[in-house]
Order: C-alpha cells, then structure tokens, then sequence
C-alpha cells in the first residue's frame, strides 16, 4: 500500500483501463491539453495520443450522446463533465438515451459507458455550480450511480464502472480531490464491486449512513462522539444504485439506531429511500425514529456562512446522532 | 474499399411499394386499435429512405428519428418483425418493448428509431465517431427531420461532426412540417440546408420524390466520404401524405397542396421511368404491388398469432448482464 490523493487514484484508474482495453477512451472538456480542469486526467494525452484522449467544445448534451452512439457499436467510452451540474445541460443524453436503450430495442443495444467528474457542493460556487445530482441519476431504472469518498474507492469503483456493460456514473467528491488514502500498489488489480458499501469505523451505538462528502464528516463526529461515550458505527454506501441493503441492516441490526448524512437535497433524496427500505424490512429493530442531514431545501447561497448553514455538516450531525440516541 | 453492390431498381420500386402498403395496413389496424401509442406514417417519403439505402453498403450505419416503419424495412427488418413491433409482440424487432417511434435491428445495423426530437442525432455522430476511431471505411446515414435542426443537440452534434471530421451524412427529411408548424413559420433561414455551412459542411438540396435523384447523389456523397473521412448534409425534400401522426387530420394544410404533392408520388414517378424505359411493364408492377400486400397481410396475422413478452422478463430489460447476446 501507498498513500495517493483521490485525484491521483482516479488519474490512475483511467490510464490502466486505457492500457487494457484499446476501445476505452476519454473524452471531455479540458481533459487533454489543459490537462483536466481538476488535473484527474494529467499526462494521459502524453500517454495515449489524442485519438484517444479527446478535448471537446462545451457541447455537454453532443459530446454525451456522441459516447451513447460509440458505445452502442462497442467502444467503451470515458465522459468527463467538468462537473455535474453541467451534466444537466446533457440531462436527456443520461435520462432518455444512456439508461433507456437496452430496454427499447429489446436487449439488442447496452450502452457500456462511463460518466464521472466532480458531484456536489464545493466551496461558494453558487446556485449553479453545486449541485449534488445523485438523487435525480439514482431515480433512473437503468442507470447505475457510485460515490467514492476515498483515494481507494475511488480508483477500484471507477475501474469496475469502466468494465461494466451499462451506463455507469461516477460522481466523484469535488472537495476530496487532494484527500490523501492508502491504495492498493499499482501491480495489484484493484477492482472494487458496484452496490458494496464498506464499513468505514465500527462502533456498537448508532448507525451513520453515510457516502462521497459526507464521509469525512461522518468520520470526525464519530472521533468527537467517541469522547462523549457514544459509539457510531460508520457505512459508507459507496454505491446509490445499486444500493447495498444489506450492509445498512446487518448495522443497524447491531446498534438499533441510525442517522443518515447525504450531500443532496432532502425532498426525494438519497436518505428518503434508505428510510423506507429500512422502516419496510427492519421496523422492529428500531429503538428510535431514524433521522436524516442532508442540505437544507433551498438553492444553494453564495454567501459563505449560509453555505455552511444550507450543507450538512458536523454540528448537524452530532444533534442528529445525540437525539436519536436520546443522549 | 468494399465496393457499393448495385441495387436493382425495380426491386427498389418493390420496397417502395412494400413500405406504403406497410403503412397503409398499419394505420387500418391502428384504428382497429391494433396498435398502440403513437404512431408516425411515411408515405409519400418513400423515395428518401429507399434511396439512400440503394447507395449504401449494408454494413453502413443508420439512425433515424421516430417516423421508423419505412427505415427498418428498408434496411431489410422483415415486415413480419415491424409489424409486431407495432402490436407489441415478442416476435417484433424491439421485442414489443419499442414500439412503433423505437424500431432497432442490430443485425442489419439499424440503431434506432428514437424519439425525442434531434436527440438522436449525436448519437449518430458518435457511430461515426466509433467507424474514424476503428480506421474502417463504412458511413453513417443520419435522418431526422425538418423540425430537428432548431434543438440545441443538433447544432452540437454538427459542429462535432465537423470538427473531428467524421464519416456522416446528415439527411433533413423535409417534410415541410414539423408536426403541425410549417418550415416557414419554425426557421429563421430561406433553406435548411444554409443550417450545414454555419458549420462549414458541404450541404445539397435533392429531390426526395426522385428515388434515382436520392440514390445517386447519397451514392456521390458516400463515395467521397469514404476516400476521406468527413461530414455531409443532404436537405432532402419531400411531403408526408398523412397528418404527424394518426391523431392528426393535417388541418394546416390545404387539400390543393396535398394534391399536388401526390401528382409528384415517388413511386409513379419511379414506376414511370421503368415503364419509359421498357424495364416494367404493366403486369409486373401489379404483381409487385399484389405481392406487397400479401406481405403485409401476411405480417399482420403473423403478429396476432405472435405471443407477448412474459412480465416475469420484465427486468431482464433494463440491465446487461452478459449473459445473452
């Protein structure tokens, strides 16, 4: 093992799947001369050429649909939006094209293709640029959505998206791109399932779902709970769809209590489906109401404290915990 | 190169003639409330699919928009398969689960049959994108119609095409109407296909009641495409018959413009210069016609008698899993 950054982890991930298979290639704005606009994809023109490592206008909605139509005659390519609230400009590439095609024509045509690039709030960028778009792609039969929070994550899931045989996206954590993890050397083959949540700290008193930005701040609460004598136990979801159920009950089944800290908006959010599936499956191993954090329901402000008051963040989280432990 | 193989012509009047009786028999059976949702008839435009198909190789790709009946024929999806496609059968080429605006045929290299307006037509540059990025020598055929050149995703998708210069034809079907607003009330510009130079590609306007006209400049286009990779527009002009779709009486138009338009029908116009030209004679063109619509009677009993997917298949739809072809 070695430490990389989340971005070093994704750089990698792409140029090992560019080395194995000669019908992957990545295409984008900014990815070859600029170097990627969060440099996930530096040196990978000086590697591969610019057959393969393809710049494009700012042409979401064209450059999307040109992946769904070579993916349909068995290329398998890369899509990296500059971030995902502009995949909303190729909204019906990703909503009607990408996940609708198998079932339309009868099984005739999967689309083995990958979307990724930053996912969810940053830092004041605005109403805009902060979309958390996980909820809308999740909502879509046919589509498959995966969150990484680590370098480690982040790496095995964007490999394992590249080799699936259907529209996968990867919404990486625009924050966590210079977080730092341990990763598997690069002679290993590190492949992570799609729908495979991963305890990331265990603990016996309270269960914290959890994925992608969130993560971290999972993790420090449980730090600062643990002072405080309550003992969090945290899952990581890694996949939204498919959604590992297993994992949240096999938890909750152990701590009989649960908080769930998403980075999307409330109303239909991540959160409300994990509520439903456990209140449906495990409502007798609740000792108390399940509680959600997410950001509030409003557009995301500017101003910089009421970006911190609209995300979910620690001092939310610590309530929530405390009052589902009745603490 | 793999040479263009010539296309008989009378056997071309023949798919012409199948197509229309296809159509007609398929709105009878709509109403007979045979056939659900919505459904887009093509005649009168016979002569564009027709002839774009005669100048291509059948390995070449094509993609369309939802008007699709004609394309999937003419690519060689049997009427049998089209037809219960439209009755919502498993034997149909999109295991009834398309319907009529989603035909696809893998096999004879028809990608659909998509429905939302210009969507598509990315789509289309991205088979030509995989045909450059393979270094092989086929061409795409993209249609739509007149009312796809006014969404964004077919100004991005041109630009694309001729940026990367990729191997494409983008064929405008103008029908003159898109649904029920006339070219003339929807874009800004005199001619469409002025739409091709603001993206500096060689555009044409070609007759599309003129299956020979269609044919042989596609057939000029292709050829040059295939020496070297780039992208080409073809306005093709021509007049749909019936309203948008079979909810549609076409009340925006007048019965003086439809008549005129039918003196200039694709098929008597091909069946003219056969006869002309000692190639058919009368009695030939009634046994064609007589065996298209046995073709098509005959698919819409073998489309009652189809079954229906079971809804325990349901879900094998909508992931791949490797495990079938």
């Amino acid at each position: 093992m070695r430490e990389l950054t989340y971005r070093q982890a994704l750089n990698e991930a792409l140029a090992e799947e560019l080395e194995r298979d000669p019908n992957v290639f990545l295409m984008g704005e900014e990815v070859a001369e600029y170097q990627g606009a969060y440099k996930v994809s530096a040196g990978l023109l000086q590697r591969f050429g610019p057959r393969r490592i393809i710049d494009t206008p700012i042409s979401e909605n064209g450059f999307a649909g040109l992946g769904i139509g070579a993916a349909m005659v068995g290329l398998r390519p890369i899509i990296e939006f500059m971030t995902f609230s502009f995949s909303l400009v190729a909204f019906d590439q990703l909503v009607n094209n990408a996940p609708n095609m198998f079932m339309m024509s009868g099984g005739q045509f999967n689309i083995p293709i990958t979307f990724r690039g930053p996912n969810g709030p940053a830092h004041q960028l605005g109403a805009t640029h902060s979309h958390a778009t996980e909820n809308f792609y999740a909502s879509v039969p046919g589509l498959k959505v995966c969150t990484p929070a680590t370098p480690r994550d982040a790496k095995g899931l964007l490999k394992t998206a590249v080799r699936d045989d259907n529209p996968v996206l990867v919404l990486e954590a625009e924050l966590l791109y210079s977080s730092k993890g341990m990763v598997e050397p690069p002679d290993e083959e590190l492949l992570i399932p799609l729908g495979k949540a991963e305890v990331k700290r265990e603990g016996s008193d309270v269960t914290v779902v959890c994925y992608a930005q969130t993560v971290p701040i999972a993790l420090k609460v449980a730090a600062q709970l643990e002072e405080e004598d309550i003992s969090a136990e945290i899952v990581d979801l890694r996949s939204i769809k498919p959604l590992d159920e297993r994992a949240i009950f096999d938890s909750i089944a152990k701590t009989h209590r649960v908080v769930i800290v998403e980075q999307d908006h409330p109303y239909c959010g991540v959160g409300a489906e994990i509520c439903y599936r456990i209140q449906k499956h495990i409502f007798d191993e609740l000792d108390a109401p399940i509680l959600r954090v997410s950001q509030e329901d409003v557009p995301m402000p500017y101003n910089e404290d009421l970006e911190h008051a609209v995300l979910p963040n620690a001092e939310k989280l610590v309530a929530a915990v405390k009052r589902v432990c009745y603490a | 190169m793999q040479p263009v193989e010539q296309r008989d012509e009378v056997e071309m009047l023949s798919l012409m003639l199948l197509i229309r009786r296809f159509e007609e028999r398929a709105s009878q059976q709509y109403q007979a409330q045979k056939i659900g949702g919505f459904c887009h008839l093509y005649i009168g435009q016979e002569a564009v699919v027709t002839g774009a198909i005669a100048a291509v190789r059948p390995d070449d790709y094509i993609i369309t928009a939802y008007r699709d009946h004609g394309h999937a024929l003419a690519r060689g999806t049997s009427a049998n398969a089209c037809m219960a496609e439209l009755f919502g059968k498993e034997t149909g080429c999109s295991r009834g689960l398309g319907g009529s605006m989603h035909f696809f045929d893998k096999r004879h290299h028809m990608y659909g049959g998509h429905a939302i307006v210009a969507a598509h037509v990315p789509l289309g540059v991205g088979l030509a994108f995989a045909i450059k990025y393979r270094g092989e020598d086929r061409v795409t055929l993209c249609f739509f119609g007149d009312g796809a050149i006014n969404q964004g995703s077919f100004h991005e998708a041109l630009n694309l095409a001729a940026l990367y210069r990729l191997p494409i034809i983008f064929i405008c079907e103008n029908n003159l109407f898109a649904m029920g607003t006339s070219v003339k009330r929807s874009t800004s510009l005199k001619q469409i296909v002025d739409r091709a130079e603001g993206y500096d590609i060689p555009g044409e306007i070609v007759d599309g009641m003129n299956f020979r006209e269609v044919r042989d400049k596609v057939a000029e286009v292709a050829e040059s495409i295939r020496k070297g990779s780039h992208p080409a527009f073809l306005e093709v002009r021509t007049y749909r018959y019936r309203g948008h779709s079979m909810s549609d009486p076409a009340s925006y138009r007048t019965k003086d413009e439809l008549e005129k338009y039918r003196l200039d029908d694709p098929i008597i116009r091909l069946r003219a210069q056969l006869t002309r030209e000692g190639k058919l004679t009368n009695e030939q063109f009634d046994q064609l016609d007589k065996r298209a619509k046995q073709t098509v009677l005959d698919a819409v009993k073998f489309a009652e008698q189809s079954r229906e997917l079971p809804v325990e298949k349901l879900h094998d739809y909508v992931y791949f899993n490797g495990a079938k072809s």
